[in-house]
């Protein structure tokens, strides 16, 4: 049923400074398929498609477009070799109305014949089947009727390929629905589909084709239909042990009996995840598994109050507590070791010293400011005992790598003497001896008593550090893994089945 | 010598700036510096340059913390001071007899008033997330008639010594009263900075809110507070103006005085984007603006040209410290460096090799 390739790619090779996004990789894409593009964060899916569309330029390989070679050096460029592209924040303009934002910036004509375009607005919506009048403001259509209207911009200007950047992740199922509707119809018209989603379920729905990247390599093409879940995460995974050295796993004396250190019944937050229950106990580590998007991050936000908390009752050692915002949390003795480190950690053009004090700070108070000599005091103790790659406690963080700016947070919740820390994707991002580095002072941590919360996308990280994992699939607790037995299969396994009541002792 | 270069690295655009102008003065006639005494108070360009200061001073102070906190300017600060004069002066007017117990009554009475202005302008930015410029083109445009209306007649004339004594000098005392009420307020704002967390809160919520947020602080909490500050600045700046020119005119006071005291944020060497903040380079900056004032009026440059001069000092100023030019400057001294000493590349300093330099 393969029918006429109309995009093939051959060792792509991209590299920024320090890192290698594409190695080598190989991409082929037929007439009316709907090909998903899946990999985990960094394993380079967003950079091929940034070459495929001119944003970036390859160093290396072949872009054939009908068996023509192409080399494009601008978005525009591909826009009018038929290639569209839609990402996934909407980038139309909502002040605008329907037909404007399909028309707008296309034609160098500076005259405008507003009836002319709204016709043919009404056709193409007609034809695709998105309940939307040309004349109406963008602003007043619903999220998937906004996407559809973006896709149709991209689809009208003679579009054979079609590039849909995580389209779903902002639309609800209904909405899923209908947006699925309209691929299946740009699908019969022999228009080739890229599609890529972090929802499992929305890829063995809708595709035929999937290609996995990891580590910017090409792991390998595959038909939907003979894929297993379990191959396909297993494949975005990795099975690859890192040449890192074997921790030894600290095994808390944990008992139910014994009251947790903080209990949650019903937790839910304004990010989506739905209402959870969850218990740690002094000196336990434990973590949330899943894929990106699986709401391990939104969890732990909820826990944290970082997210407005929509219900749910916490409680401290048994005692039912109040926290609705991140300083109630603080105060509890719960530490937030944030996912985006840039957008949410650092304070970047502060130095070194004041991001370590900054949250004792605050649980000091506003009327007692710490003395220069007291706080560079903090800083020194910190920097030495984490190891901080700094010139001085006075540097600027955002001078400093990546691992050492993780440090320097590490520091600053380490200061407060939480009585509960969670660390959300501590290791993303930074380098290897970083990353065991923090491994060892989880478990360290760990053994004088403190409970902490791990989340990583990488399994095997999480199964060295956690005595318990928490699974989580579409925003939901699907399953919970205790023993020390457990493999990185056992993992992979409940994440694709996603079994209810499945437990491995 | 090298901390010292360090601690006043960034004020090296305002002290720039200030050294180029004494020179110029200095060229146009060397006794810039003479100080005269007349009916026991000391004047003469600097005392003159300090008294002209000082509402722009404190006003900057205020401008500096509410850039840093809310990325945006509050330009209703001369409406403010308006109407909070207005309300000192008809305080002042309607007590039969003016002792300094009424004067401090009708300043601290003007002080609430900033702080409801400030309160309202600062719900509108923290609370309704209106862009800090918006929210406060309110006042600016109301603002006067607010004055006037508070006022009832066209100037009221605050006809009593004591006002006259806070617009010029104390018997006995040298110095110009405004100059040290300036001076005064600098060191409360000095304690305010020593005592509270002020200004690492600030920071933190203008460099990253959604940090200082998880870590903590309230942003909406802060953002609000630097208005409040704001407030009570353009309080004691029409204070001070009102008194200066012993009658209330609502329409002039401290006219278009925000376009002065942001450039004197941006010549302090802050950004106007918010975050990291030096209040010394403000507080020079406002000075500076002052000499340069009166340095084109000392040039005997036709009042009528004295604005077009202006506006070419600040385009060379704002040019020279641009990012553009200051790496451009930058890496034309390390070449230099480089040049005269080659065996000291090896010792280049950057952040990564520091800590191994320490080793050997």
């Amino acid at each position: 049923m393969l029918s006429e390739t109309i995009l093939e790619m051959k060792d792509i090779c991209k590299s920024f400074p320090g890192v290698k996004a594409l190695d080598g990789v190989g991409f082929k894409l037929r007439k009316g398929e709907i090909h998903a593009l899946m990999g985990e964060n960094g394993a380079g899916k967003s950079t091929l498609i940034k070459v495929i569309t001119g944003v970036y330029e390859k160093d290396a390989g072949l872009i054939t477009l009908q068996g023509e070679p192409i080399h494009f050096k601008a978005p525009e460029e591909a826009q009018n070799k038929g290639i569209g592209t839609v990402y996934q924040e909407i980038m139309l303009c909502p002040n605008l109305t329907v037909a404007e934002n399909m028309f707008i910036g296309r034609s160098h004509n500076p005259v405008v014949n507003w009836k002319q375009m709204n016709e043919k607005a009404a056709k193409l919506l007609d034809s695709l089947g998105i309940p939307a009048s040309p004349t109406q403001e963008l602003s007043s259509c619903s999220l998937a009727v906004q996407q559809m209207i973006a896709i149709a911009r991209a689809v009208d200007m003679d579009c054979k390929i079609l590039i849909l950047d995580e389209p779903t992740s902002s639309l609800d199922e209904d909405e899923v629905h209908k947006l699925f509707v309209l691929m299946r119809e740009l699908k019969e018209r022999g228009v080739g589909i890229i599609f890529i989603t972090h929802f499992l379920e929305q890829v063995y729905e809708i595709s035929d084709m999937i290609t996995v990247l990891r580590n910017g390599k090409l792991v390998g093409e595959y038909e939907t239909a003979s894929l297993s879940q379990f191959e396909l995460i297993s494949k975005m995974l990795g099975n690859e042990l890192e040449d890192i050295s074997k921790l030894k796993k600290y095994e808390p004396i944990v008992s139910d009996s014994i009251t947790p250190v903080f209990e949650a019944r019903g937790l839910s937050s304004a990010a989506g995840v739905r209402p959870f229950n969850f218990t740690i106990q002094k000196g336990e580590v434990n973590g949330f598994a899943g894929l990106l998007g699986s709401g391990r991050s939104e969890s732990a936000r909820a826990i944290f109050a970082a997210d407005k908390v929509t219900g749910g009752e916490v409680s401290m050692k048994g005692k039912r507590v109040k926290i609705k915002t991140p300083l109630h949390a603080i105060k509890q003795g719960i530490g937030y070791l944030p996912e985006d480190r840039k957008d949410d950690g650092i304070i970047a053009d502060l130095s070194v010293r004041d991001n370590i004090i900054l949250t004792l700070q605050v649980l000091k108070g506003f009327f007692k400011p710490f003395s220069l000599k007291q706080a560079q005091v903090f800083a020194e103790e910190y920097i030495k005992k984490l190891n901080i790659k700094t010139p001085t406690p006075n540097t600027p963080i955002k001078s400093l790598s990546g691992g050492n700016q993780q440090k320097v947070i590490l520091a600053r919740w380490l200061l407060t003497h939480p009585e509960y820390l969670i660390l959300d994707e501590p290791t993303r991002g930074i380098d290897v001896g970083t990353k065991v580095e923090i491994q060892k002072l989880v478990i360290n941590l760990a053994a004088s008593g403190m409970s902490l919360t791990f989340i990583s996308s990488e399994i095997d990280e999480m199964l060295r550090t956690c005595s318990r994992l928490i699974v989580m699939k579409d925003r939901e607790i699907v399953a919970e893994l205790k023993g020390t037995e457990l493999t990185e299969n056992d993992v992979m396994n409940v994440i694709a089945q996603g079994g209810k009541t499945r437990c491995v002792n | 010598m090298r901390k010292l270069i360090q601690t006043f690295s960034h004020l090296f655009l305002p002290l720039s700036v200030m050294i180029l102008l004494i020179i110029i003065n200095l060229i146009k006639g060397a006794d810039y510096f003479s100080i005269s005494l007349v009916n026991g108070a000391l004047y003469g360009n600097i005392p003159n340059i300090l008294f002209g200061a000082s509402e722009l001073v404190i006003l900057s102070i205020g401008m500096t913390l509410v850039t840093a906190a809310s990325r945006g300017q509050d330009i209703s600060i001369g409406e403010s001071a308006t109407i909070t004069s207005a309300v000192f002066v008809m305080f002042v007017l309607q007590a039969s007899e003016v002792t300094l117990f009424t004067i401090v009554i009708a300043f601290l009475l003007s002080c609430v008033v900033g702080l409801a202005l400030g309160a309202f302008n600062g719900t509108l930015v923290s609370v309704f997330k209106v862009q800090p410029m918006v929210a406060s083109l309110i006042l600016f445009t109301g603002g006067r008639s607010i004055a006037f209306m508070i006022d009832g007649k066209l100037s009221p004339i605050l006809a009593n010594d004591i006002s006259n004594q806070i617009g010029t000098v104390i018997p006995g005392v040298p110095i110009q009263t405004p100059i040290i009420l300036t001076v005064v307020f600098i060191v409360l704002v000095a304690v305010l900075f020593k005592t509270t967390t002020l200004k690492l809160y600030v920071e933190a919520v203008g460099i990253n809110p959604n940090a200082a947020r998880l870590n903590g602080i309230n942003p909406k909490k802060i953002i609000f507070l630097t208005f409040l500050i704001m407030g009570v600045c353009s309080a004691v700046a029409g204070f001070i103006a009102v008194n200066k020119a012993g009658r209330h005119d609502s329409v002039n006071l401290l006219k278009l005085i925000m376009m002065d005291a942001i450039l004197a944020v941006a010549i302090g060497g802050n950004s106007l984007g918010g975050g990291k903040f030096s209040i010394t380079g403000s507080i020079i900056g406002a000075y500076t603006i002052e000499m340069l004032n009166r340095t084109l009026l000392r040039l005997e440059i036709e009042p009528a040209m004295i604005k077009v001069f202006k506006a070419i000092f600040i385009i060379i100023l704002m040019v020279v410290a641009s990012p553009v030019v200051r790496v451009f400057a930058k890496k034309t001294l390390d070449r230099v460096r480089n040049w005269r000493s080659p065996s000291s590349q090896s010792a280049k300093l950057t952040t990564t090799n520091i800590p191994t330099r320490k080793e050997q």
